[in-house]
């Protein structure tokens, strides 16, 4: 079973795309059992750094920490199953597949069944299937609510719930650090809420790191213990929610204005909304 | 009349067959299979032996194109294999026939392997060439290795004995053609209710992230690539039995295209879409030349003025299928179920 929350550390890492620099010596550090926001305007570099994270883009400098081992060197599969979780901010899921295989998908790394076993569906793939079934629905359908879409396919479901299921699959992989990618875009005020409540709930009742690419401010303000700005690719305030908010810098990245009153204002304005 | 399905158990709910409907429909399918040999004449056991070897074919293929999304037209080539294997078995070595078609299979699979090595650089049509290439290639060895394959005049074998008993005849053939395609099938489908199948789904619909949640594409490919040769090579190897002699000419590339057709039209990723597809492409040519023969009652030279109309009625058929039906014969199938099964609430 899973080992507990694991610390990341995200240490000078630059990448670049041919000229572009979508990274600049960005570093951050995301405490074990805690959340973590990645804020910053768009093309900043958010999504790029958990590209980084997962292995899917190598950087060009800087080490991706986990729990102190050096993992930048490490293939995706295997950082999978070091406890690496992600959901992506345009929904990867797979649609030839009904929601619960697809939140099957995501234990995959740590079932043992192999094709000889598969072929027979013989003992222990038999017994693997369904004590992976039972969890999945006692640990992660009911825990998510989403009980009622289990057999439909992901294609026909909305975009609020495709996310949901995203967070479902990523769940599956017992994370030890789940990345979330923009997790409430695009989705109404009552699915925000849920949402927020399921992050702070698989903080909670899971123990899982999270970190967090967030445009909506509300959301970030409310349930992050800990927000790392990014402008430009470079990682330009860290800090508490609070100081982030009180810091001329981000104003200046968000609003063009170094008055952090205006930015204040507009967070409120956005968690009131 | 069954509206819905509630599942008492998720176990239950795990079956291969889950719904009681589907357990008669099978009960008489297996029926079907057990009485065919005592009913049809030999001419039709013939088509059936024939019929289930590209079931066989066409399964493995649909595992590899269907389930995997790696295309390949190279499955005739690998059903030569097994075909050529046995043939040398059985000829030089007279080792048993179950280790004969067995050992088709695995050399099949060995050869596969390397064949699939391409598919991580490339995708679509380009592997598509790539196993044209692979086919040609191995087309050129059959000929020409003729101390194993005895080049183009072909190798006669004798037929398959259990227990001094020659297996010569349609009707014994039959006995040893269906078990394995019956077991072929559902171990098939089983692969599907596994992490497994899971994975090669994962794979056809979005292979960068499939490989984020920890599965490695090269290996699953290559076992996807493996799968659908052993496949090919049984059926191969089964196919030599029937008819004991395999030329470089037996499997033609057309073959290929036949059974990559056969999916098509019987449903790419569904189980029974290669069953559906693999029968309808060996049993469509023969059910009309049954009609051409019973119009060459009424219109005399219809053999002549008919035949090439059939080679036509039967490509038309299969274009019309895939406008009419692009998810296959399979979608077929599930529109009348679903009728039945809401009937007469709503249909
Ligand atoms: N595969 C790529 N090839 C070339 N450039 C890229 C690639 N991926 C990202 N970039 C560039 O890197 C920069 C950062 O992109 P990234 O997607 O990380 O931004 P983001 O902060 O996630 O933005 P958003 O809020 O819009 O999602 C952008 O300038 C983008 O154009
Ligand atoms: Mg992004």
């Amino acid at each position: 079973m899973s080992k507990g929350p694991a610390r990341l550390d995200v240490q000078g890492v630059t990448l670049t795309f041919g000229g572009v620099r979508a990274l600049n010596d960005a570093s951050f550090t995301a405490e074990a059992g805690s959340i973590t926001a990645v804020i910053g305007p768009n093309g900043a570099g958010k999504t790029s750094v958990f590209n980084c994270i997962t292995g899917f883009y190598r950087p060009t400098a800087g080490r991706i920490v986990l729990d102190g081992e050096d993992i930048t060197k490490v293939r995706p599969p295997a950082r999978a199953a070091r406890g690496l979780a992600r959901s992506f901010q345009n929904i990867a899921l797979f649609h030839g597949m009904t929601v619960l295989d697809n939140i099957k998908l995501g234990r995959h790394a740590y079932m043992k069944t192999n094709l000889l076993q598969a072929f027979f569906y013989a003992g222990p793939a038999k017994r693997e299937e369904e004590a992976l079934r039972r969890e999945v629905e006692e640990r992660i359908i009911d825990f998510l609510e989403i009980d009622h879409i289990r057999n439909k396919s992901v294609s026909v479901l909305s975009y609020g719930l495709q996310k949901r299921v995203e967070l479902a699959r990523a769940l599956a992989m017992q994370p030890r650090v789940l990345l979330l990618d923009e997790p409430v875009a695009g989705m109404n005020r009552e699915e925000t809420e849920d949402m927020a409540r399921f992050i702070l709930d698989v903080k909670e009742e899971w123990g899982t790191t999270i970190v967090m690419v967030e445009h909506d401010m509300g959301l970030v303000m409310d349930i992050s213990d800990h927000v790392t700005v990014l402008n430009f690719g470079e990682v330009i305030a860290s800090g508490t929610p609070k100081t982030v908010q009180n810091d001329p810098r981000v104003a200046e990245a968000y609003l063009g204005s170094g008055d952090p009153q205006a930015l204040v204002k507009r967070i409120e304005r956005e968690m009131a909304s | 009349m069954i509206i819905g399905t509630a599942k008492e158990s998720y176990p239950a709910d795990e079956a291969l067959l889950t719904t009681a409907p589907q357990r008669v429909w099978m009960t008489i399918f297996v029926i079907a299979l057990i009485a065919a040999p005592f009913v049809l004449s030999n001419y039709w056991l013939y088509l059936a032996c024939l019929a289930m070897i590209n079931v066989i074919s066409a399964t493995g293929l649909n595992v590899l194109t269907g389930y995997t999304g790696q295309v390949s037209l190279g499955q005739a080539a690998f059903m030569a294999v097994g075909a050529y294997t046995v043939a040398y078995l059985e000829r030089s070595l007279g080792t048993p026939f179950l280790l004969n078609i067995l050992a088709g299979g695995v050399i099949a699979a060995a050869i596969g392997l390397v064949v699939g090595l391409p598919s991580l650089r490339v995708k679509g049509l380009y592997l598509a060439i790539a196993t044209i290439a692979a086919s040609f290639i191995l087309h050129f060895v059959f000929v020409n290795w003729t101390a194993v394959t005895n080049g183009n005049s072909g190798a006669t074998l004798a037929p398959a004995t259990v227990f001094g008993i020659e297996l010569a005849t349609y009707d014994r053939l039959y006995w040893l053609i269906m078990p394995f395609a019956v077991l072929l099938v559902w171990g098939a489908a089983n692969l599907f209710r596994t992490r497994i199948g899971r994975a090669f789904i994962a794979i056809r619909d979005r292979d960068i992230s499939a490989e984020v949640l920890g599965i490695p594409l090269l290996r699953y490919k290559l076992m996807s690539f493996a799968i659908a040769s052993f496949y090919a090579g049984i059926a191969g190897g089964l196919w030599a039995y029937l008819f004991r002699v395999v030329t470089p000419e037996s499997f033609p590339f057309l073959t290929s295209i036949f059974l990559l057709a056969a999916i098509i039209v019987g449903g790419m990723g569904t189980i029974l879409g290669g069953i559906l597809g693999a029968v309808f492409m060996t049993l469509t040519p023969e059910l009309l030349r049954v009609v051409v023969d019973l119009a060459s009652v009424f219109v005399p030279d219809a053999a002549t003025l008919l035949s090439p109309v059939r080679t036509i009625v039967f490509g038309a058929l299969i274009v019309g299928f895939l406008i009419l039906e692009p998810r296959g014969l399979t979608e077929i199938v599930d529109r009348i179920r679903r009728f039945f099964r809401l009937w007469p609430f709503r249909t």
